[in-house]
């Protein structure tokens, strides 16, 4: 299935990236990085988040400006100063966050990244070639379908098709999986391959081992910035690349001692038979039954656009039930309001803290306050009572170990004081039920393991929690029981040491669960 | 109620709405390439105050018009540098340049107040020159009337069949997405703006030079924001644009008749029902779906790094 | 110890700032004026001459100075119309059309019990112009709130509809039988009390308190608290469970309450009677100076001030130089042109 890949060795790299240093105010995203890459290679770029995998193509893309350091196309440097730079000498990148027009159909999005398009546009004959490419290598879409209307997956295509017909000899693609179920991706290396064959040079951003190993030639490997190594898929190996990516062994989470929970104790939080409207990019959610018992993480696996984000807004009151009830303590909750499930003790760790749950310009202490404005008012709210703010919030960083400055706005914060901040807030005040989406997401190391430490001391204090995650093996460490979520319905329910990776996969996908059903 | 009055009634929206239905065509153009021009209003009043000048002075309509017209893509270059190369607030730039214009016109055209000018002549049609005069009369338009359905149908043919249509709305939806796909978003938006203003300009000069044929202070009289009002009527498609430019001059009409015939209705309530008929469709779409808005309207766009 | 240095030294760099914003401000104006002198030279006025005009006709008199505070109050209103609903994302274009529904409805009370007594039917009138203002405000508040239009399309659309409305009274019901197109005059018990034998009205005491108002709610209070956070993050803010809905609402309501006020001291205070047609851009203004101010309280009084002494100048430059009213706009529009524009040798760098 794989060809060999071409020796590095005799052939000249197509594009050379020497010396590459970039700083963005407070962090050096890139210190002199050398990166090469080659024709009819697939080069993966690994690294952790914030590694600056990102950086670094977005500057061979001509997105950034490097602060220094040269760039060589077969051997001549070249001057990238902006993406059209880029795109003359054929290069072309997928984001992580697609730059297609939603409000735009397929063809004239693609017609709006080819270099020869006519003064006068004739959108069937952009229809045409996008047929023809689609057919070529498998990305089958209609030429004429709004993108909004459009799956992720389909949009990715697309995309890829951008690239190919903007006549791109090199594709950067970020993160290209992140967002795909496994049978889509998959699809999307039968893809990569077949390109390969063709003479393109692939660069795939990823911090996904697997696939690294899985598709990749060859393989950079960033960490903070800096070049930690580059070898041949030959050469590597799942712990080598661990290593490299993290600069040391990930250190052990002490999991605790999973209480036994008491079958006939009443459930903190219990939803039955809900059903949402799914407006918009919502996925609706169908006849979910759940509960949430003291002193237990329930843990809600599956990828993502399955509904774990509307099942943690449904619980919070965010997004309203149109059908069945929501208990909490055993009293009806289904159409409070989220400050009423607030009062009740109910916290929320949002997948962004920067975006869901934190007031960027407001100090730390302020937004430490703002969940509980009614708590810390003071003569029917003409004052606030800071001090009594500021005790609670310095008792609880001292018990979950952590520590930053309260008096500056929250967007000085680094990305993981941010999630301690929220992590903080939100487990302030004794809290019955968290719910925690995608906890460790866009953390380093470090708050990876201390977030989960956090949760983990709540639930031993006896709450309630409900983990939403994609990473499998953070819910099968933190869980005391596994939901799986799929096309917004709940397709399984264990205990994880009653299940593995490979089942709860599968269930996730859907499809291939169809397939042993057939079989 | 006689067949004149009803043609004359007809004849005067047509009049009336073809300096709006220009005015729209160019907020049409700014603002699918992501800007809102607050400050239309200002634009017309020293378009349509330079062009009476010019006319008064030279005794050309057409001079005049040239000046009105450029005179508009000037005024609209201000609202460029402020939002597009110093990124101000659009709104807050768009009612500076609105106040400008309600300066600068009063200057300009002061010492032309109660002038007298020859107009656009107006061309008769073709095929109804042997009707009776009295008949005749109410059809024989000038050319900026007979060119501005053309106008529309163009506009529409730039922005949804031409690259350089396709990058425009490309920055309104997405400008970063336009400077990826090697385009400039501040060029585009200052094209974008030019181009809106030579139609503002034309509008304008419609209504000194060709409709009133005078000079006032603050004659306008809120065009500019009933042009804002029909963009988002006409969803910022200028073939619908037509449709409502013909609605919204069709209520003076309409209003112009019920005088006509005697029937008391306050033309002032008849005034609002354009405006009203505007929210109530914006409330009808935003209770089924998203409505065509560009997607960064009124966004600044601030480059990268 | 050491969190009391900070604090101190927190404060001066604050003071710092200050000073250098208004210095800034202040280069800003100068060049503003410096351009319109360019302009006046050219068309034949002596710019020295009009400009000694200007500020001897304002600041050189305490007559002058009066008219300049009359010409403020109403903007200082206007203005607290924008800057609050602004405090939580909303862009309240709509202060034009809030002041006329204003006045509309604080008209129909002084025109129906003109008999009360003055210390009736002026609180009735100033209620009166509250809730016309907020009426014409929780439209667009309420259709925001729910998610079906954007506030800044509809609050201007209704712009347009409140003069009309007001015609549609005067011309219809209310007008003089000497004029069509204004109300006969005020009983003397709707008239605002002036101050100091002047023509500034009880109004300039009301905006003072409310722009305090507004200064102690955003500083001190839980509500302050829960505006500053929607404003920092609606998404989040909801998520926190601030009520934003009712926020939205019952803000935008308070901009239109405020704005009507402003509405209800013009004919109350400066008029004495309601005209057509008669705020000629008083609501834009407002936005103006609240955008300016970036909606703080001391902003809206300092800006307010420096573009009432242009306004009022403006007079006399009809007068004596020959030159129409509007042209005072020019200037104006000179000085906004400026401050937006943030010319770079007058911008602070950004902090890294």
């Amino acid at each position: 299935m794989l060809t060999t890949p071409p020796s590095a060795s005799q052939t000249p790299p197509m594009i050379s990236m020497r010396e590459i240093s970039k700083s963005f105010p407070g962090v050096v995203a890139n210190d002199r990085i050398d990166f090469d890459i080659f024709r009819s290679e697939i080069h993966a770029l690994l690294g952790e988040n914030g590694a600056g995998k990102s950086t670094l193509m977005k500057i061979l893309y001509g997105f950034y400006r490097a602060d220094s350091g040269r760039i060589f196309l077969d051997g001549k440097p070249v001057s990238i100063q902006s993406p059209n730079d880029a795109r003359a000498l054929q290069i072309g990148m997928v984001f992580q966050d697609f730059t297609l027009i939603p409000a735009f159909s397929v063809a004239e999005n693609i017609a709006l990244f080819l270099p020869d398009l006519s003064t006068v546009v004739n959108l069937r004959d952009v229809s045409r070639w996008i047929e023809e490419m689609s057919t070529r290598y498998g990305l089958r879409v209609n030429p004429h379908a709004m993108v909004n209307e459009l799956s992720i997956g389909e949009q990715q295509k697309v995309e890829i098709l951008k690239l190919i017909l903007s006549d791109s000899r090199l594709l950067i693609l970020d993160e290209p999986t992140r967002v795909l179920a496994p049978h889509e991706v998959d699809a999307l290396f039968e893809v990569l391959y077949s390109m390969r064959q063709d003479g393109y040079a692939i660069i795939l951003i990823t911090h996904k081992i697997k696939e690294v190993l899985e598709c990749a030639d060859r393989i950079t490997v960033l960490h903070n910035g800096c070049v930690a190594g580059s070898l041949v898929r030959s050469n590597a190996s799942e712990d080598k690349l661990v290593e490299m990516m993290f600069g040391r062994k990930l250190s052990g989470l002490k999991t605790g001692k999973k209480v036994a929970r008491e079958e006939t104790a009443l459930p903190i939080l219990e939803l039955h038979d809900v059903y949402t409207h799914g407006e918009g990019a919502e996925t609706k959610l169908e006849e979910i039954d759940l509960k949430v018992y003291p002193g237990e993480i329930v843990g809600i696996a599956g990828v993502s656009g399955n509904g774990q984000r509307e099942l943690g807004d449904v619980v919070l009151g965010v997004i309203k039930c149109v059908k069945g009830t929501k208990h909490l303590f055993g009293k009806d909750v289904t159409n409070s309001s989220i400050q009423k499930l607030r009062r009740s003790l109910v916290s929320f760790i949002p997948e962004n803290p920067l975006t869901m749950a934190a007031a960027p310009y407001l100090t730390v202490l302020e937004n430490m306050a703002v969940t509980k404005t009614w708590h810390y008012a003071l003569r029917g709210g003409l004052a606030m009572d800071w001090q009594a703010i500021k005790t609670d919030i310095e008792n609880t960083m001292e018990r979950l170990g952590f520590s930053f400055s309260l008096n500056i706005p929250a967007r000085s914060l680094s990305g993981g004081n941010l999630q301690r901040m929220i992590i903080v807030r939100e487990l302030t005040h004794d809290p019955r039920l968290i719910i925690a989406s995608y906890l460790t997401r866009g953390l380093d190391v470090q708050s990876t393991i201390a977030a989960r430490q956090a949760l983990i001391q709540a639930r031993d204090d006896g709450a309630g929690v409900l983990l939403i995650s994609e990473d499998l093996e953070e819910l099968f460490l933190l869980s005391d029981r596994l939901i799986v979520l799929y096309g917004g319905r709940i397709v399984g329910s264990f205990k994880p040491d009653e299940t593995n990776f490979y089942e709860v996969g599968h269930l996730m996908t859907g499809s291939e669960v169809q397939d042993a059903a057939n079989a | 109620m006689t067949l004149l009055s009803i043609l004359g009634v007809l004849s005067s929206a047509i009049f009336s709405g073809t300096s709006l239905l220009y005015t729209t065509l160019g907020e049409i153009i700014d603002q699918r390439s992501g800007i809102v021009n607050l400050g239309l209003e200002g634009v017309m009043l020293v378009s349509a105050s330079a062009g009476f000048a010019v006319t008064a002075i030279s005794g050309n309509p057409y001079l005049g018009m040239l000046v009105s017209v450029i005179a508009g893509g000037l005024m609209n270059l201000i609202l460029g540098f402020l939002v597009v190369s110093r990124r101000a607030n659009q709104l807050a730039s768009g009612l500076a340049l609105m106040f400008f214009g309600f300066g600068l016109s009063a200057w300009i055209g002061r010492p032309y107040v109660g002038a007298k000018i020859r107009g656009l002549p107006r061309l008769p049609l073709p095929g109804l020159s042997n009707l009776p005069v009295l008949y005749s009369s109410l059809f024989k338009f000038d050319l900026l009337i007979y060119l501005v359905i053309p106008v529309a149908i163009l506009v529409w043919w730039l922005l949804f069949r031409t690259r350089w249509g396709l990058g425009l709305r490309a920055v309104g939806e997405n400008a970063d997405t336009a400077f990826a796909s090697g385009r400039n978003p501040l060029l585009i938006r200052y094209q974008a703006l030019f181009a809106g203003g030579l139609l503002a300009g034309l509008g304008a000069a419609h209504l000194s030079i060709a409709y009133t044929m005078n000079w006032t202070e603050y004659m306008t009289a809120g065009r500019g924001f009933i042009a804002v009002a029909l963009v988002i009527f006409s969803k910022w498609n200028p073939i619908r644009a037509i449709v409502g430019a013909l609605l919204f001059s069709g209520a003076v009409a309409f209003q112009l008749l019920l005088q006509s015939s005697g029937i008391q209705i306050s033309p002032f309530l008849l005034d609002t029902i354009p405006y009203i008929l505007t929210i109530l469709v914006l409330i009808i779409w935003g209770g089924t779906r998203k409505h065509a808005a560009p997607a960064s309207l009124g966004r600044v766009y601030q480059g990268t790094e | 110890m050491l969190p009391m240095r900070d604090a101190i030294k927190r404060s001066g760099f604050v003071r710092q700032k200050t000073i250098n914003a208004v210095v800034r401000y202040a280069f800003m104006i100068v060049l503003a004026f410096l351009l319109f002198g360019i302009i006046l030279w050219i068309s034949g006025k002596d710019p020295i001459q009009s400009y000694k005009d200007i500020f001897s006709s304002t600041l050189g008199s305490a007559y002058g100075f009066s008219e300049v505070i009359v010409t403020m109050t109403p903007l200082l209103l206007t203005a607290l119309g924008v800057a609050i609903p602004s405090r939580i994302i909303l862009i309240n274009v709509g202060v034009e059309g809030q002041l006329y529904m204003g006045a509309c409805l604080a008209t129909w009370g002084a025109l129906t019990f003109g008999d009360l007594p003055a210390w009736i039917l002026l609180p009735l009138m100033m209620l009166l112009g509250m809730i016309g203002g907020s009426l014409w405000a929780f439209v667009p508040g309420y259709l925001r709130a729910t998610g079906i239009v954007n506030e800044t399309i509809t609050t201007l659309l209704l712009n347009s509809v409140a003069p009309m409305i007001v015609s549609f009274f005067i011309f219809g019901f209310w007008h003089s039988p000497m004029d069509t197109n204004k109300t006969p005059n005020f009983s003397t018990s709707a008239r605002l009390p002036t101050l100091f034998n002047t023509r500034i009205d009880l109004s300039l005491v009301l905006a003072l308190v409310l722009l305090t108002v507004f200064w102690f709610v955003m500083k001190y209070t839980r509500w302050g608290l829960e505006m500053k956070a929607i404003g920092g993050n609606p998404q989040a803010a909801r998520r926190n469970g601030i009520p934003v809905k009712i926020y939205l609402i019952s803000v935008m309501c308070i901009g239109g309450a405020i704005s009507g006020l402003a509405g209800m001291a013009q004919v109350s205070g400066f008029y004495g009677v309601l005209l057509a047609n008669f705020s000629r851009g008083i609501g834009f203004m407002g936005f103006l100076i609240s955008w300016l101010a970036g909606g703080s309280p001391l902003g809206i009084l300092l800006t307010s001030f420096v573009i009432s002494i242009i306004i009022s100048g403006g007079n006399l430059l009809q007068l004596t130089r020959d030159l129409p009213y509007a042209v005072i706009n020019v200037l104006l529009a000179f000085t906004l042109f400026v401050v937006l524009a943030r010319p770079n040798f007058l911008i602070q760098r950004k902090d890294a």
